[in-house]
């Protein structure tokens, strides 16, 4: 009871704190945030009071089984949930942007949803919201199962789960309400990041807990990948958002670097973010899960070891290709190109491991859509990571630079590899996870497979054609020596290709919703009569910790 | 789990013999096209780095054995380009404006040179082709003009700017803002209107209109002219005919002698060198509305911008 009357007192407090923080706050969105703040320690102060079991509201919504004192997967459960909520708001958004780019009276006159601020929110939504709760789920997953140990502090992992939530929650309004450190990919502001960075930090104590206390002799492939993520991405996070508060009270900070420092050190996030988060996390959800759902051996131990530290080692070095042709010097400029070069076939290295699991089972590519989902991710992956260290050749890069080529190269990376790992791994676990037998439609799968298949072809095809367009539109000369086109003139010559970019992403976020109908229906219980297209294989009996022993 | 190796059956290749949750690894070697191809890289990215820039050292970074540099190179681009224009160039700067039209492949090459000068730094307000954006920015393409259409008269506006707060050759004037500051009352303001849009033939004589007649000759002619017919030495717009910058249907006519814009053109001789803004002029004119045999307009302003 006392410990109850301790938080308690300690939320009521927190719950004050920033109240009093709302109040006396130098500029509104601040206000706001704090706001935010006080009402989240209010719930857990409500929370605390009535002994809120988060379980059983869970299971309540969800109709999760109760848990039976294995594997510890409500966080994942939550983080699968909440993968696929941020997943619509986020694709939703990039859809609306996408739009707002073809016809410009979507921004509806209003500073709130203008291209400038619906823009952070769309890519912080799909790659930390949707992208960030996959990582951190699917790790918390992957992490148990293959050190048959449950969960390192199990209230940390949930406080984990809850702080993320409030990371993107203050960043995505943030966003709405003009707070930006003006950085891409890390636009909130220095409190947030503060946040996120306490929350991270727990995020490692809670893995690496875990696999101290494995039960198993080594470590497998995807906790290397899910560490490497885990590590790199706080050190980058926290150097390239070091700044100045202008008040504690305010929401506006100053950057510790300046010009081109500042430019190399964002890059230097920037690109580790694709590299970290969006290749070595998901590489990790490929480990796990392509063998699983395959069946089948890892194609190469060896090859695992030596693209994973090639990888690892490589991918930090080759942000300033994002600089190309700036005010960064030279010599910087070619090692970020000659490390992108060089990093090609160690992150083929991941696709060959994925693909050639395969091995033994390429029949189910016909017979298995997740199979198939899983597939076209490493294809996607290949394809990108080849276009990356193509497009990061200095003499490609010239004309590539600014342009959409650079668009549709992400979106490739981004819808292919991450949406579709991301799909498939989410349609892996939730029978698993929920205890129902298969999913409710496994022809919708099929279905979302071919939208988002579509979708991506729509998509990445028009925004080739799209840069290329621009880039030498731009650098196009007449015989005078004059530039032919004017800047505006290469802009008007886009609308074609933006409706087709927004037709694609309507198709691709049409194949999403299918997906979310399918996984409620599954969370309803319900298996839908159709003609089987694969097994859904689980072992109870196998899927928990090993009991541990007492040392003799 | 235990250290168990098994040759897999679909391939043929021994396991390493670890488990984890039902997962193996085969011990298949790297594949040799893919370590090869690594190799070339690395070989590849090794003469890179000696070729070019490269390795920061305690002053400076290596300079490659290239002596390749990103400066140099467009130093070298910019040469080259600059020597093959230069006859172009020197033919346009030794030529006065006005002996231009007469020398129709140097005009031609300076309309050319305009026209790119005018996609980069004119186009954001008056518009691909000069077309001019309706209610902000005037056409350039008709022979409506402010401030004069012959090639002095452009030049002048090009080089001074409209408005420049901090420039004393600036071409400037002031249309009061006779309703907001109390000039003319409500109804007088309407009597005017009424005036401005008989002499430009949207409405039939009224008594308004006379009454604006008296109005217009005593507030507006000293600018505009006794009949409407503009003042280009004060960038007055002709009333009498059909085109209108802000708008010629009675809410906009209220609106602008209510408040008038006063619209303000940047100077270009900061930003631009003489020759480009000769090339600019001509290529203005070149447009479809150039004047001849005018006197330009500008010449004779004063510090303060007033002839």
């Amino acid at each position: 009871m006392d410990g109850l009357v301790t938080r308690a007192g300690g939320w009521l407090g927190l719950t004050l704190l920033a109240l009093v923080a709302a109040a006396l706050a130098v500029d509104a969105p601040f206000a706001v945030h704090m706001v935010i703040v006080a009402l989240a320690c209010f719930a857990m102060l409500w929370a605390t009071v009535t002994r809120a079991d988060y379980g059983a509201i869970a299971r309540g919504i969800f109709k999760i089984p109760a848990d039976q004192g294995v594997y510890d997967d409500d966080p994942i459960r939550w983080g699968v949930v909440a993968t696929l909520f941020w997943g619509i708001a986020g694709m939703a958004a990039g859809l609306f942007i996408a739009l707002q780019l073809a016809f410009p009276a979507l921004n509806l006159n209003l500073e709130y949803t203008t291209f400038g601020r619906l823009r952070p929110l769309h890519t912080s939504a799909v790659i930390f919201a949707f992208g960030g709760n996959a990582l951190i789920a699917t790790s918390f997953y992957v992490v148990q199962r293959t050190c048959r140990a449950r969960l390192a502090f199990p209230a940390l992992a949930r406080f984990v789960f809850w702080g993320y939530q409030l990371f993107i929650v203050l960043a995505a309004t943030g966003y709405l309400m003009g707070v930006t450190a003006a950085k891409e990919y890390a636009e909130p502001e220095w409190y947030v990041d503060l946040w996120l960075t306490i929350v991270w930090v727990a995020y490692l104590a809670v893995f690496v807990g875990t696999i101290v206390k494995r039960r198993e002799p080594h470590i497998y492939v995807a906790n290397w990948f899910y560490l490497s993520f885990i590590v790199t991405i706080a050190m980058l996070h926290i150097v390239n958002n070091l700044s100045m508060p202008a008040s504690l009270l305010g929401s506006k900070s100053y950057a510790a670097f300046a010009g081109v420092q500042d430019a190399l050190t964002q890059w230097w996030y920037g690109h580790n973010a694709v590299g970290f988060f969006l290749t070595a996390g998901f590489l990790a959800m490929m480990y796990y899960f392509v063998p699983k759902q395959a069946e089948r051996p890892v194609y190469s131990y060896r090859l695992s070891i030596i693209h994973f530290w090639s990888l690892i080692f490589l991918y930090i070095w080759a942000g300033p290709h994002h600089l190309h042709y700036t005010a960064l010097p030279d010599w910087a400029q070619t090692l970020g190109m000659v490390f992108s070069v060089i990093l090609w076939m160690p992150s083929w290295g991941g696709m060959i491991n994925g693909l050639m699991t395969l091995n033994g089972a390429w029949d189910k590519i016909r017979t298995d859509p997740i199979i198939r989902m899983m597939v076209m991710a490493l294809a996607f992956y290949g394809m990108s990571t080849f276009e990356g260290p193509m497009m990061s050749i200095k003499w490609v890069n010239s004309m590539s630079h600014y342009t959409d080529w650079t668009i549709g190269h992400v979106h490739s990376g981004a819808l292919g590899w991450n949406g579709m790992i991301t799909f498939a791994c989410v349609y892996y676990l939730v029978p698993r996870l929920w205890g129902r037998p298969r999913l409710y439609s496994l022809r919708m799968v099929n279905w979302h497979f071919w939208l988002a298949t579509v979708g991506i072809v729509f998509y990445a095809a028009s925004m080739w054609v799209a840069g290329i367009m621009q880039g030498l539109m731009w650098r196009e000369y007449g015989a005078d020596g004059y530039l032919v086109y004017s800047f505006a003139e290469s802009v008007a010559a886009m609308h074609p290709m933006y409706l087709i970019r927004a037709a694609g992403g309507a198709m691709y976020l049409a194949g999403f919703l299918i997906m979310i109908a399918n996984v409620w229906a599954t969370l309803g219980g319900k298996v839908r009569a159709e003609k089987p297209m694969t097994e859904t294989p689980y072992n109870a009996a196998a899927d928990r910790p090993l009991v541990p022993v007492p040392a003799e | 789990m235990a250290e168990h190796k098994r040759i897999d059956e679909a391939t043929g290749t021994s396991t390493v013999g670890h488990e984890w949750d039902g997962i193996e690894e085969l011990n298949t070697p790297l594949p040799r096209w893919w370590l090869w191809t690594f190799y070339a890289t690395i070989v590849w990215g090794l003469a890179y780095v000696v070729l070019y820039p490269a390795w920061p050292m305690v002053n400076r970074a290596t300079e490659g054995v290239l002596g390749w540099s990103s400066r140099g190179d467009l130093a070298k681009e910019m040469a080259a380009d600059a020597k093959r224009r230069a006859p172009t160039m020197n033919a346009i700067a030794a030529t006065a404006l006005a002996d231009l039209p007469a020398k129709p492949e140097l005009m031609q090459a300076a309309v050319q040179g305009g026209g790119a000068a005018f996609r980069v730094h004119c186009v954001q307000c008056h518009g691909a082709g000069g077309a001019g954006v309706k209610n902000l920015y005037p056409s350039l393409t008709d022979d409506d003009w402010l401030w004069g259409g012959d090639l002095a008269s452009i030049e002048y506006t090009v080089t001074h700017g409209i408005r420049n707060p901090d420039h004393k050759d600036t071409r400037t004037s002031l249309m009061p803002a006779f309703g907001r500051d109390g000039i003319l009352d409500a109804a007088q303001v309407g009597d005017v209107v009424s005036f401005v849009r008989t002499i430009s033939r949207q409405e039939k004589a009224s008594a308004s209109s006379t009454r604006g007649a008296t109005l217009f000759a005593d507030n507006c002619a000293v600018c505009h002219g006794a009949g409407g017919e503009g003042g280009r030495q004060f960038g007055a717009p002709k009333l009498t005919d059909a085109i209108w910058l802000y708008g010629g249907d009675r809410d906009s006519l209220t609106a602008t002698v209510n408040q008038p814009r006063n619209g303000v053109m940047p100077r270009w001789n900061n930003r631009l060198d003489p020759v480009t803004i000769k090339m600019l002029s001509a290529y203005v004119y070149s447009l479809g509305g150039g004047e001849k045999g005018l006197a330009p307009v500008g010449e004779g302003q004063g510090a303060d911008g007033q002839p």
